[in-house]
This record gives C-alpha cells, sequence and structure tokens, in this order.
C-alpha cells in the first residue's frame, strides 16, 4: 500500500495564545503581536536619523521611496474598491502642478501649497473622473491610463504651467528635517489610516462594491458616491506626494505626468500584496531601491517591472506581504496520511 | 394592509440584441398579495425582476409603484423606497462571519432613516436580524464563517439582508433553488409570516408545489407574455401552462 | 483649401478607425482590454522590417507572415497569461498593460529608435483628386481600411460565429448555457484583434518612421476613438474617428500641428462629461450594471 503524504498548514501556538484578551496575559505575547507593527514603524522613524552615516543619495532613495509608496498605497485603496487604476501619475501630476502654480505665481510658501495641492490636485482629479464611475470598471482604466499623458501633451502645446520647460526654482523646503520625515510621517498616517478604514465597516461596504456591486446597490447603497468618496481619498494621497515632491526637487514640469508615475505603485503594490496597504509598502522599499541601483540599465528597468507583473498576476496572485504573514503566523508541516 | 395597487406594470417590454425578454407585460399587485411568478426558463421571470428593481431599462412600457414613476431608476434610489430583492447567485462575504455579512445594509440611508439616527452597534442589531430568519442567537451559527455554511443557510443570509432594510416590497427570486427540502420546510413558514405581517411578497420559482402552499396568486410566464394569471389551482389546470412546461423539468 | 481638408481629413479619419478597429473588436467580442495593443501594432512593424531587411522577403510575403504571426501571438497571449486571469478585471487590466509597456520599453531599450526604421510604401507615386494631391500609400489606406470595415459588419452581424460572437459580449451566463466555447472565441478575438494591429501598422507606417511613441500613441488613438464613439460598435469606430479625423485635422490646418492632441484630450472629457459610454456605445449607462 502506498503511502501518502500531505502538507498542513497550522496557526504557530503563539498566534492561538495571543488572540483576543489572552495576549495581555504575558510579555510573550504582547510583543508577538506588537513586533510586526511597532518594528517597521520605529524602523521608519529613524531611518532618516541615519543620514549622516549612509550619505546623500541614499536619502534620496528613502523621500522616493516614500512618494512611491504613498502612490502604491493610494492604488491599493482604488483596488480595495473595485477601482483598477492605470495612471496614478494623474494625482501625482495634478498635485505637483498645483502647489508649483501656487508657489511660482501666488508665491505661497510650501507649508501652504503642499496642503492645497494635496486637496486641490485631489478635487481635480475626482471631478475628471466622476464621468467614469457609473460604468463598467474597464472603463476607469481606460480612461485613468489615458488622461496623465494627454494632459502632458496639453500642457507640451498650450505651453501654459511653464510648458516644456516647467516651473523651476520653486521654493525649497525649511530644513532637512522637513524633507526626510514629512514624507515618512505621511506614508505612515495613510498606510495606517487606510488600514483602520478598511477594517471598519466603511472598509466592509467598500469592499462588497468591489465583490458584487449589484447586491451593494440593492441593498439601497449609493455605490457611485462610495466611489467618488474613494477616489478623493485615494486622490488626496497621490496629490500629496506629487505636491511634495515638486518642493523637494524645486521644480515641476511634464515629467510629472510620466508613465513611471502609474506604472511603478501598481508594480508595488501588486508584488507586495494588492489589498494589504502594508503589502505596496513593503513592495515599494523593495523595488525603489532595486531600480535605483540598476539605473545603470536604463530602460530595461521597465521591462524589468512588466516582467514581475505579469509573473505575479499570474503566477503569485497574493503577493509577499501575506507570504510574509503567513509565514510569521503559520507553519507547515508533512504529515502522512493513512 | 389595505387594498391599494402597491405595483402597476404596464405594458412593459424589453429586449436583449435579437432576443425578446419581455412583451407587453402588464399587471397590478395590492399590498399583501404573495405573487408567484412562474415558467420555464427564459421566460423572462428574472428580466422581470430586473425591470423592477431597476437593473434593466424597459424599451417600452412603465414601472408604477405606489402612484410614483420608477422606471428606469438606479436599482439603489429603487431600493431606497423599499423594493428589494434576493438573487439567484448568492455571493456573500465567505471570508467573514455571517452577522457581518449584514453590515452593508446596516449602512445604508434607508435602514438609518428607519432606525432614527443613532441605534446601537450594528453587530448587535444583525445578530438580532439573522434570529428573524432563524439563526439561533445563542448558537454559533451566526458567527460562524460564511464560507462554512451550508448553501441553505446562505440563501437564508440573503434573506436577511433584504430585511434588514425593512422592505415594503420584497422580491424573492429563485430562493428556494439549491435548497433541500428540509431547508424549504424551515423557510416557508418565516415567508409566510413576512406575509401574514402584512409585507407584499413576490416569488419567482421554479418549485411548484411548496410555492402553490402559500402563493395566494400565481402569474405565469411563457417566452415573456403573461400566459395565466389567478388562483394558484386554477393555474395549475390551464392548458396554456401545461403546454409551456411540457419538456422542462417541473419539480412540481 | 477645403478640397484638401476634406480629403486628408478623411485619409486621417480611415487611419485612425484602422488604428481603432483592432482593439475595438477584441474589447467587443470578449470584453478583454487589449491595453497590449499598442505593443502588438509596434511589433507588426519591426517583424516586417526585419522580414524585408534579413531574410529579404517579398513585400507580400512578408506582410502575410506578419500578420499571421502576431495575430498568433495575440492567440496564445490569451491561453498563456489571460486565461488564469479570466474575470479578474484587476488581473487582466494589469497583466496586458504590463505585456504592453514590457514590449514597448523592451524595443526601446534594444534601440529601436534610429531613421532607418521604415516600411516601404506598396507603390510609389501619387495621384490626383480633385485637385489635391494623394500619394498611393495613403489611396490603399482608404481602400483597406473601408474594406476591413464592410468586413467587420459583415461578419459580426452576419455570419453564425460573428452572431455567436456578439451573443458572449452581451451575456456571458446565456451564452455559456447556449454551449459556446467561451475561452476559445476570447483568444480568437485576441487573435482578430492583433491581426487588424498589423495589417492597420503594415499599411499606415510607411506614411512615416517606426518610432516607441507610436505604440503609445495607438493605443490612445484606439481609446479616445472608442470612448467617442462607443467602443463595441462599428457606427461607434466609424463616428469616433471621423469626428477625431476630422477634428485634427481642421486644428492642424487653422491653428497649429501641436493642437491636435489638445483635441483628443477635449474631445474625450467633453464626451465623458455627455455621454460616458460614447455616442454610439451600445450599452448605455444601465445596462452596463447587470
Amino acid at each position: 500500500m502506498a503511502v501518502h503524504y500531505r502538507k498542513e498548514r497550522l496557526d504557530r501556538g503563539i498566534k492561538a495564545r495571543s488572540e483576543d484578551i489572552f495576549a495581555l496575559s504575558s510579555y510573550r505575547e504582547m510583543l508577538y503581536l506588537l513586533l510586526p507593527r511597532a518594528l517597521p514603524v520605529i524602523a521608519l522613524l529613524s531611518l532618516p536619523v541615519l543620514k549622516g552615516i549612509v550619505g546623500l543619495y541614499w536619502e534620496k532613495v528613502l523621500v522616493i521611496t516614500c512618494a512611491i509608496a504613498l502612490l502604491a498605497v493610494s492604488w491599493d485603496l482604488l483596488a480595495s474598491i473595485g477601482l483598477v487604476c492605470l495612471g496614478q501619475a494623474l494625482f501625482f501630476g495634478a498635485g505637483a502642478y498645483l502647489a508649483g502654480f501656487l508657489n511660482h505665481s501666488l508665491g505661497l510658501p510650501p507649508f501652504l501649497t503642499i496642503p492645497f495641492g494635496a486637496l486641490g490636485g485631489a478635487v481635480f482629479s475626482t471631478l475628471l473622473l466622476l464621468p467614469v464611475l457609473r460604468l463598467r470598471g474597464i472603463y476607469f482604466a481606460i480612461v485613468t491610463l489615458t488622461l496623465p499623458l494627454l494632459l502632458a501633451r496639453f500642457i507640451e502645446t498650450t505651453k501654459i504651467l511653464g510648458g516644456t520647460e516647467g516651473l523651476s526654482a520653486l521654493s525649497p523646503l525649511p530644513n532637512i528635517w522637513f524633507e526626510l520625515y514629512i514624507p515618512v510621517l505621511a506614508l505612515l498616517v495613510c498606510l495606517f489610516g487606510f488600514r483602520r478604514l478598511i477594517n471598519e465597516d466603511y472598509g466592509l461596504v467598500l469592499q462588497g462594491i468591489r465583490d458584487n456591486d449589484r447586491a451593494v446597490m440593492s441593498s439601497a447603497i449609493n455605490i457611485y458616491r462610495f466611489k467618488a468618496q474613494a477616489v478623493f481619498m485615494a486622490g488626496v494621497a497621490g496629490a500629496f506626494a506629487g505636491a511634495f515632491m515638486t518642493h523637494y526637487y524645486q521644480f515641476v514640469g511634464m515629467p510629472a505626468f510620466a508613465l513611471d508615475y502609474s506604472v511603478l505603485p501598481l508594480t508595488c503594490a501588486v508584488l507586495g500584496g494588492v489589498g494589504t496597504f502594508a503589502g505596496p509598502t513593503v513592495g515599494a522599499f523593495i523595488l525603489v531601491p532595486l531600480s535605483e541601483v540598476l539605473r545603470a540599465f536604463g530602460t530595461l528597468r521597465v521591462v524589468f517591472y512588466s516582467a514581475i507583473l505579469i509573473i505575479c498576476i499570474v503566477g503569485l496572485p497574493e503577493g509577499v506581504f501575506p507570504f510574509l504573514q503567513r509565514k510569521y503566523h503559520q507553519f507547515e508541516r508533512v504529515v502522512k496520511v493513512e | 394592509m389595505g387594498n391599494e395597487t402597491v405595483l402597476s406594470i404596464e405594458r412593459v417590454g424589453k429586449r436583449f440584441g435579437g432576443v425578446v425578454a419581455v412583451e407587453e407585460l402588464s399587471f397590478d399587485l395590492r399590498g399583501g398579495e404573495l405573487l408567484g411568478v412562474i415558467g420555464p426558463n427564459g421566460s423572462g421571470k428574472t428580466t422581470l425582476v430586473n425591470l423592477v428593481t431597476g437593473f434593466v431599462r424597459p424599451d417600452s412600457g412603465k414601472v408604477m409603484y405606489r402612484g410614483m414613476d420608477i422606471t428606469g431608476k438606479m436599482p439603489y434610489k429603487i431600493a431606497e423606497l423599499g423594493i428589494v430583492r434576493t438573487f439567484q447567485m448568492v455571493k456573500p462575504f465567505y471570508r467573514l462571519p455571517a452577522f457581518k455579512n449584514l453590515i452593508i445594509p446596516l449602512y445604508s440611508p434607508r435602514v438609518k432613516k428607519l432606525r432614527g439616527g443613532k441605534y446601537g452597534d450594528r453587530d448587535d442589531v444583525a445578530i438580532d436580524l439573522l434570529e428573524e430568519v432563524g439563526f439561533e442567537r445563542d448558537s454559533f451559527v451566526p458567527y460562524k464563517m460564511a464560507s462554512s455554511l451550508p448553501h441553505g443557510y446562505l440563501k437564508r443570509l440573503e434573506l436577511a439582508r433584504c430585511l434588514t432594510l425593512r422592505p415594503d416590497l420584497l422580491i424573492l427570486d429563485e430562493l428556494f433553488s439549491g435548497m433541500s427540502m428540509s431547508e424549504v420546510a424551515s423557510t416557508l413558514p418565516i415567508i409566510e409570516r413576512l406575509n401574514g405581517e402584512g409585507l407584499t411578497i413576490i416569488m419567482v420559482e421554479h418549485r411548484l408545489r411548496e410555492l402553490f402552499r402559500i402563493a395566494n396568486r400565481v402569474m405565469a410566464l411563457n417566452f415573456g407574455r403573461k400566459i395565466a394569471d389567478g388562483p394558484p389551482g386554477e393555474v395549475m389546470e390551464s392548458e396554456s401552462v401545461k403546454a409551456a412546461y411540457l419538456g422542462t423539468e417541473a419539480e412540481g | 483649401m477645403i478640397a484638401s481638408m476634406v480629403v486628408y481629413g478623411l485619409v486621417n479619419s480611415v487611419i485612425l478607425a484602422l488604428i481603432a478597429m483592432g482593439f475595438s473588436l477584441t474589447f467587443g467580442i470578449s470584453g478583454v482590454a487589449n491595453f497590449a495593443y499598442g505593443g502588438f501594432y509596434l511589433l507588426s512593424g519591426y517583424l516586417t522590417w526585419m522580414l524585408l531587411k534579413y531574410l529579404e522577403f517579398p513585400l507580400a510575403l512578408a506582410i502575410l507572415v506578419t500578420v499571421f504571426a502576431v495575430g498568433f501571438l495575440g492567440f496564445i497571449t490569451y491561453w498563456v497569461i489571460l486565461l488564469r486571469v479570466r474575470g479578474i478585471v484587476l488581473s487582466e487590466v494589469i497583466a496586458t498593460f504590463a505585456l504592453g509597456v514590457g514590449m514597448l520599453e523592451f524595443f526601446r531599450w534594444k534601440g529601436f529608435v534610429t531613421y532607418e526604421f521604415t516600411l516601404p510604401s506598396f507603390i510609389k507615386g501619387g495621384v490626383e483628386i480633385a485637385g489635391v494631391p494623394l500619394d498611393y500609400q495613403r489611396l490603399f489606406i482608404i481602400g483597406i481600411g473601408l474594406a476591413l470595415v464592410l468586413f467587420l459588419y459583415f461578419f459580426t452581424h452576419h455570419t453564425r460565429i460573428g452572431l455567436s460572437f456578439r451573443g458572449i459580449a452581451q451575456n456571458e451566463r446565456t451564452a455559456i448555457s447556449l454551449g459556446i466555447e467561451s475561452d476559445w472565441t476570447a483568444a480568437l478575438s485576441l487573435a482578430f484583434g492583433s491581426g487588424m494591429a498589423a495589417m492597420a501598422a503594415i499599411v499606415i507606417l510607411p506614411l512615416g518612421i517606426i518610432s516607441i511613441n507610436v505604440g503609445y500613441d495607438v493605443l490612445l488613438i484606439a481609446v479616445a476613438v472608442g470612448i467617442i464613439g462607443g467602443l463595441e460598435s462599428v457606427p461607434g469606430i466609424l463616428t469616433g474617428s471621423l469626428i477625431l479625423g476630422y477634428a485634427q485635422v481642421i486644428t492642424g490646418m487653422y491653428l497649429s500641428p501641436e493642437w491636435m492632441m489638445v483635441v483628443y484630450l477635449l474631445a474625450i472629457v467633453l464626451v465623458l462629461a455627455i455621454k460616458p459610454s460614447g455616442l454610439f456605445g451600445k450599452f448605455k449607462e444601465l445596462e452596463e450594471r447587470v
């Protein structure tokens, strides 16, 4: 008689012990729960402090990583309601240009232009996307793909907002600590904020719209209002990243609407795990530094991202973060089946 | 409930491309009636439900609800007015406990209005509602993950979703499909009770025996047209109805 | 002046229609938005170029091989990539999008960007129509464009397969229950769509040089025409391309050529505000939900 084996996945003992109120029973259990949440937060908050050691180059990488992570988290919120956005650059560019315009033409300082840029950019993008929310999901993908590219051409031909040269010599940020801590804090706020939102009842409605929007509609809920709210919230996160980067680079131009700002966050989210918010962040912290290292390869990087995207989507749909989560909470063993 | 006309379908028609789904369909529904809708596959029953609840816009005709023209209004607006339907293919949140599945309807403005604004913890309310469909509060059933519930329970969960909205007109689209005999037997009294309390109900069904037991009026459709409309006994004897079902597996 | 506007407007419209047709066909038949469309278009150009240069095929043979090769590539794309993620909008979109971007950026990296890369016109020379000079290539384009439009209309309205194709897009469940192989149909729709992309590329690219931006522009055009006219009907493609085609030529003649892209943006925004599913959008808002 052949002996068959089967792979089993079980929760670790410490996970079972740390469910509910029993977690308070011992320091070990509490640490088990706190560690995965606290560690990244502490790490993120302390990275800027290391700047003296790692040098200017890696500071830049940190800032860009946070910006991309913000875009990835923003993308994830839209994915959670079932909207596939192929143009995160729309939010980024809108926020970037608005902040740049406010600074260049009205002379407003960064601490005003960035919030206004974030909110204004979000409003602008939401208004543009409102008509598409009533249609099938695929139209949202199509329109978000084309809008940033067309807006860039628009600026190019009408030569407004600096045209091809863009707006330069914009105000810098007050000091290095602002430069490093604002994006980090913004990322943490969005990350934990969106995660909280999704786990609340409001988040259930969002996911319901993604999974079965007809049932949600027949439960007397105006799904279009929720979609608009989600687009706005995601827009604020994305536009904030754009507005901030305008002042970081002290420049804003057509590259703000570049395909990069759409493809890279998407790849980070897919790699890290769609729907988890922490996943896209993890994805960003993997891919952005990696892409900096691979800068020598030029455009081949994008081919690389595309390959990762396809492999992940088809082969590893859950993503890195859920995989890590699983490893943390569960273990596998092989058992004999009698 | 009084004898006022709740729903009035006036010469409604719908085609999908070349296929006629519903043609020149008219009928009135009075308050408190339990109307059964029967007919072979493709006779237009589900299209009718979609037309009434706003998921499909008719090519011609009108849908009137308590004197209000609701033809082609958005589904959520129609549900807001109190017309609620079940879906044949139930798709609950599999990874959530049963009661959490009711959170979404509890979030709707209609429920907020009916319960007068603030109304305690949504979770508690959900557990109460599940009791109405026979999920015993003290058992672990309301807390079980939807993925582990048998099909009959999922259908009752779907019913609970509708009841959360305190409907004025309840439309059940093949609620009993896929249910075992015992599950049907335990669900029938719930529907009877609701109708007894005055709730107007439309039941689209294939399982004729059970339907005829509780319906006080039955309408039969074939190829999108009404071929019979009256008390169950009368409809059962009608020649055209028998002819329509000939060749189709009827479970009645 | 008017004559040249009318003639060039027509040529431009036909070009746009040719480009949009493949994308629309795939989307209309099986609901798959092939975001790799631009990649396939450009691939066809390069493939023909390589066949002509390195293998020295006669033009007709190169064309035939390319159309079939690209069509076949579309076909296997479905089976290899899309099949696993069918029905999950998110994954479908990302998969085709990544494929398209990957292809285009790969070509860019490989260096397919110099003036070498041109495709020859079919016949050199030109003719005058109503006092407007027109080269034979452009005449060819009009001819092939009209032929394809007629073919498309006939195919989807009068052949058994074409009708059943439309049945799929309308209601997948009904179609499945009627025993139509939804996967095969989708794969074929991708094959046809990519094949049409190849035909469009071969006929249009001789007008200029093959450049990477063309790949992105093509997708933009296909999408813009679809948004304006309606993605799922032949009248839609025609209307969208006529409107955009003439608008482009008129602004190009009376304003300046750079404004042409702006026209796209304004047209899209306008249509979205008034009738989001396109002027001839087959499915009005309500039914989009079902």
